[in-house]
């Protein structure tokens, strides 16, 4: 009898289990199916059908909110992971020095605070400058998305470089090499999938960000996630559901790629 | 001899300038677009308010924070609790905390699940439950809208199938809030529950086992308390986010069901209140700041306990 007693089951437990995965993916499936729903309304199902990603596709608020969207994730992603690397960096092999801890919890910080009062706080102040400076473009949002996309860069990074092998380094040393030369040479190659994988979740996460960027934008500023907000609020077409579609899929592929980079270490 | 530490000296010191130089712009970057503006915001929250939005400049008082709970009558000035904002207080904790316990009691199973597959597949399921955790918010709270809706999914079933012959209205309520935060932060709750559990060692429960234990004695006397961090962790990691969520009850809630985070909005747009909105958003983060400390000090503590 003992032969045949399973430690590990629980009773119910896989039952629980697989009906989270099933309900965690049926309502976005549900919305990607009825994204190619021929029918004027949501709610009946009129035939397959490619319209409402043509509506839309030619749709020019939509595509103006999709390309400032990806604008601003590509600038905010780009100086984050170069200031994230600097950071990393500059945290890890080393001793313990006075103000490490304080660096970390700063680099943090974006995670700690809920995200509705960074975004009135960003408000108060950007609304300010925006008075005194006269200047009203992207550089605010490219801002604010950069300083919440630091710690999502720094993560990987520094995992990366707390698990790298240190004989490279200081063979590179023992040959004579600068320690910029051993960056450039030695450090950066190996540190390369760290730095790719980063810069992915800072994409992902700037493009993804609603409320920070409803609270900064500036009129005629929406971003794919604030206009679409702003749909919901009126009515909503099944073109909303083509536009979500395109979004998760793009989406889906960065994260796809960030798993097997960082996979692969192992 | 003296030379020599002080050569040494003057390299550590040079070692730890470089280090402080190459985290600037990051450092620097965060305090103008994150930490700096909260000080702003703590600022805010003792000046006068302005007649249309904004505050009257170094004008201080103290009735922003004083608006967090009470009010103050038009005609007679007696001062009253603010039931309004007291309601939206708790509907929040009570809305959260009930998050949490749902998502415990459906991560902790699935979580176990994940953690007890062998090595290959593990990775698959881990995968499946990471990947909404990276998409879109907003869209995964469309997503729920659109299955509860009154022309909805549920709905459409129930009433086909004739248990219901009026739709049900799920949502605008309450309930679609929970039901929206539950879906939407699950992954924050199976993620660190599945980490400490990855780490659990079989042969105790074994020993339990062979101790005669049931199922049921060695879930509570032996798993539980080895994945008690992960427990902690995925709860801080729910409560916080659903304690101060704007999208979610904005969109399910239907701008009846307010939550704390889409009041602290309405003071700055319509409610043109900004020294209270202020003083809201620093008691937001002071109860998320208490919460952190409370997850940071029990992490601390089981990992004295461990040794």
């Amino acid at each position: 009898m003992a032969r045949g007693f399973a430690i590990r089951p629980m009773p119910g437990f896989t039952f629980i289990a697989i009906l989270c995965f099933f309900m965690l993916y049926l309502p976005v499936s549900i919305l990607v199916i009825y994204a190619f729903n021929g029918a004027q309304s949501i709610a009946v199902w009129g035939g397959f059908s490619l319209r409402w990603f043509r509506t839309a596709m030619v749709d020019t608020d939509v595509r103006d909110a999709a390309l400032r969207s990806f604008e601003i994730a590509a600038v905010a992603a780009f100086v984050a992971t170069t200031c994230a690397t600097m950071a990393a960096i500059a945290t890890t092999r080393t001793t313990p020095y006075r103000g490490l801890t304080f660096k970390y919890a700063f680099i943090n910080q974006p995670l700690m605070v809920p995200e509705i009062v960074t975004a009135v706080a960003l408000l108060i102040v950007f609304s300010r400058i925006k008075v005194w400076t006269g200047y009203s473009g992207l550089g605010y949002l490219m801002a604010a998305h950069t300083a919440f996309c630091i710690p999502f860069a720094y993560l990987p990074i520094r995992a990366r470089l707390e698990n790298m092998d240190l004989t490279l380094e200081s063979a590179a040393a023992d040959l004579y090499a600068t320690p910029w030369k051993t960056f450039q040479r030695i450090t950066l190659p190996l540190l390369w999938p760290g730095v790719i994988a980063g810069f992915m979740l800072a994409f992902v996460i700037s493009l993804d960000d609603v409320v920070i960027t409803e609270f900064v934008k500036s009129g005629g500023q929406d971003t794919l996630p604030t206009y679409m907000l702003g749909q919901l609020r009126r009515s909503f077409t099944p073109a909303m559901n083509a536009i979500s579609t395109v979004f998760l899929v793009i989406s889906v592929v960065i994260v796809t790629i960030f798993f097997f980079i960082s996979r692969k270490k192992d | 001899m003296s030379r020599a530490s002080d050569v040494a000296e003057t390299a550590h010191r040079r070692d730890i300038r470089n280090r402080w130089l190459l985290s600037a712009p990051a450092l620097v970057i965060i305090f103008f677009a994150a930490i700096g503006p909260l000080f702003v915001v703590l600022l805010y929250s003792f000046m006068v308010k302005g007649d249309y939005g904004d505050v009257k400049y170094w004008q201080f008082s103290t009735e922003g924070w004083f608006g967090v709970l009470f009010q103050r009558d038009i005609f007679d000035d007696t001062v009253t609790l603010a039931d309004a904002n007291i309601q939206i207080f708790l509907r929040s904790v009570r809305l959260s905390l009930m998050t949490t316990l749902a998502t415990l009691v459906f991560g902790f199973p699935t979580a176990y699940f994940i953690a007890t597959r062998p090595q290959r597949t593990r990775e698959i399921w881990l995968f499946l439950i990471t990947i909404p955790f990276w998409t879109n918010l907003l869209i995964r709270t469309y997503a729920i809208m659109e299955v509860i809706r009154n022309e909805g999914v549920v709905n459409s079933i129930l009433l086909k199938t004739g248990i219901i012959q009026e739709p049900v209205q799920i949502l605008f309520t309450d309930f679609s809030i929970m039901l929206g935060m539950v879906y939407v932060y699950l992954p924050l709750m199976v993620l660190p529950l599945y980490a400490s559990m990855e780490k659990l060692d079989f042969r105790l429960v074994e020993a339990g086992y062979d101790l005669y234990a049931t199922r049921f004695q060695v879930l509570r006397r032996i798993i539980i308390p080895l994945v008690k961090p992960g427990i902690i962790a995925g709860s801080i990691l729910v409560f916080i986010p659903a304690l101060g969520a704007y999208v979610t009850p904005r969109v399910l809630g239907g701008g009846k069901n307010l939550m704390l985070g889409n009041f602290i909005e309405l003071q700055f747009g319509q409610g043109r209140n900004w020294p209270l909105g202020s003083a809201l958003s620093i008691t937001l983060m002071l109860i998320v700041m208490a919460a952190l400390l409370v997850y940071v000090r029990s992490t601390s503590s089981s990992g004295a306990s461990h040794g």
